[in-house]
């Protein structure tokens, strides 16, 4: 039992990683990124790179972090701005996000073909501790720590920083933060930087706790971070937070009881049935409720 | 002779198809104030987006103490000095007043709620909360905090109840006894024109007439259309 409970805090943590990048982006832009799931699996293999040259874990992470950013704020010059500029209708930025998700892993399976993989021998903590009885490995325990840090941080970069002010600030009105002197480019690059990062390092992550990165590893992230993000409440980052530990908790539950075919069906039915009674989502405002 | 604070020359606002300022010339001298009057869809608010940079002009030069702006971003021209309380306030209806405030960029944003102490009051609650008066000051607060070279303000007593509309004109005299430069959009003309060293009459987009805030108060074309004398 103690042994499920863990393991549904270590997978919602990764949900709530991935869900909180997809949030952000959602929240300041209304963006849906359909490219998260790619930048995610870009953090697995930047990560896998790094350390098959050489390089620790720990800096591997952040390697990850540096690079996806990057791509993010690449991705958004690429496949949002010009739409941006243009006024286009928030379904063609849907779908040029899928393109440049389809580049990105057809770009790493060139490089690392369509098949697992796994990281060099002795890169990655191996130890299993026994506390009270209950078998914890390092790794999972370090990646809990590492991502309920990173959802504080995020929460606090929003809330109090000048920059989450301006982010705020643009997701509420944009007319008036552009009369605010706010470089509106700047924060919208600040946000995919932030978002894509933390994706990145979700994906790192998710690959080190599995040891088998491939590159289809984004699929259905993409549907559990979309219900996980409507279920908390559009826009919010500890809605996200909590919708992603709901829906694992949900998860593993429905593995414990019920036969593992019915594992999403269970998770889903859930998360349908907190919509239910809260439609706007647990921490949605009325229709929207931004970051 | 030094050149006006702002210099507008043949300013151009097109939305689309649509021109809405058909070449406009208008200054503003350090220390004056000055009244932009016009009907409903004279182009008042265009002009102003323009200045500020919201949207790009289509032709023409703004220049801010000898500098160049047009067509710069909204930021740029607001880190020069040029900072206005928009049409309709813009303030941040979901975050509080003290974060409101902070927007300015200012460290310190106690001298505003000494000035305005309704604000100190209020400062924790969603500036969505306000009053609509609460929520001028407010947003003649945030743009005093950014200390403007030149204060633009887009009708800033449209929708007021008359105690407000009276209150906001005080602190605008208080503003301009102080030596704020000021431009002012305005269509209460009467309070404007008094108020106001110089102004403008804009008319579809054009420059109609213009001269200092007495002589418009007293021209009989202006009485019939604005001021409904
Ligand atoms: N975003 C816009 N798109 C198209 N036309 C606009 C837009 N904003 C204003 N206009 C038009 O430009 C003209 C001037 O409007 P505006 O500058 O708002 O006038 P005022 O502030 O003097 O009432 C009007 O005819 C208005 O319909
Ligand atoms: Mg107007």
């Amino acid at each position: 039992m103690a042994d499920q409970i863990y393991n549904a805090i270590f997978i919602g943590s990764i949900y709530a990683l991935f869900a909180l990048g997809f949030t952000l982006v959602f929240s300041v832009l209304d963006i849906l990124n359909l490219a998260h799931p790619a930048l995610f699996t870009l953090g697995a293999f930047t990560a896998l790179f790094a350390m098959q040259q050489g390089v620790p874990a720990a800096l591997a992470v952040v390697i990850a972090f540096a690079v996806c950013g990057g791509a993010g704020v690449l991705l958004d010059r690429v496949a949002f701005a010009p739409l941006r500029r243009r006024n286009a209708p928030p379904l063609s930025a849907m779908i040029s996000s899928i393109g440049v998700s389809l580049i990105v892993i057809r770009l790493i399976q060139l490089k690392y073909g369509p098949d697992l993989q796994s990281y060099p021998r002795g890169s990655l903590p191996a130890d299993v501790m026994t506390v009270a009885g209950l078998q914890i490995d390092t790794l999972r325990t370090v990646i809990i720590g590492l991502a309920v840090a990173l959802m504080v941080g995020l929460t606090l970069l929003v809330r109090r920083s000048r920059l989450g002010r301006e982010l705020r600030a643009l997701a509420e009105n944009p007319r008036a933060a552009r009369l605010l002197g706010i470089d509106v480019d700047r924060a919208i690059a600040a946000t995919f930087f932030l978002s894509a990062g933390l994706g990145g390092i979700a994906g790192a992550l998710y690959g080190f706790a599995t040891n088998s990165p491939f590159s289809q590893m984004g699929l259905g992230f993409e549907l559990k971070a979309f219900s996980v993000m409507i279920v908390g409440g559009m826009g919010s980052i500890p809605g996200a937070v909590l919708g992603a530990y709901l829906l694992s908790f949900g998860e593993v539950a429905s593995l414990t009881f019920l036969p593992s075919e019915l594992r999403d069906a269970f998770a889903f039915g859930l998360l349908f049935i907190v919509l239910l009674i809260r439609p706007s989502g647990i921490l949605g405002q009325r229709a929207v409720d931004r970051v | 002779m030094p050149e006006p604070m702002l210099v507008v020359r043949d300013l151009v606002v097109r939305y689309g198809p649509i021109e809405a300022v058909h070449g406009i010339d208008f200054e503003v001298g350090q220390g004056e104030v000055v009244a932009l009057i016009g009907a409903n869809g004279a182009g008042k608010t265009s002009t102003l987006a323009a200045i500020s940079g919201l949207i790009r002009p289509a032709r023409g030069s703004i220049r801010l103490g000898g500098r160049e702006l047009a067509g710069a971003p909204p930021h740029t021209i607001f880190a020069a000095g040029l900072v206005q309380v928009p049409e309709g306030r813009e303030i941040l209806a979901r975050m509080s007043v003290h974060e409101n405030l902070l927007l300015s960029g200012a460290a310190d944003v106690r001298p505003m709620y000494e000035r305005f102490p309704i604000l100190a009051e209020r400062r924790g609650l969603p500036a969505g909360n306000l009053s609509g008066g609460e929520q001028q000051l407010l947003a003649i607060a945030r743009a005093l905090l950014a200390k403007p070279r030149l204060l633009l303000l887009d009708e800033p007593s449209l929708g007021l109840a008359p105690k407000m509309v009276a209150t906001v004109f005080a602190v605008l005299a208080e503003l301009k006894l102080a030596g704020t430069t000021m431009l002012l959009v305005e269509q209460n003309a009467l309070r404007a024109l008094r108020m106001a060293d110089r102004a403008y009459v804009l008319e579809l987009g054009r420059i109609g007439l213009t001269g200092t805030g007495a002589a418009l108060l007293r021209d009989d074309g202006v009485g019939r259309a604005y001021l409904g004398a």
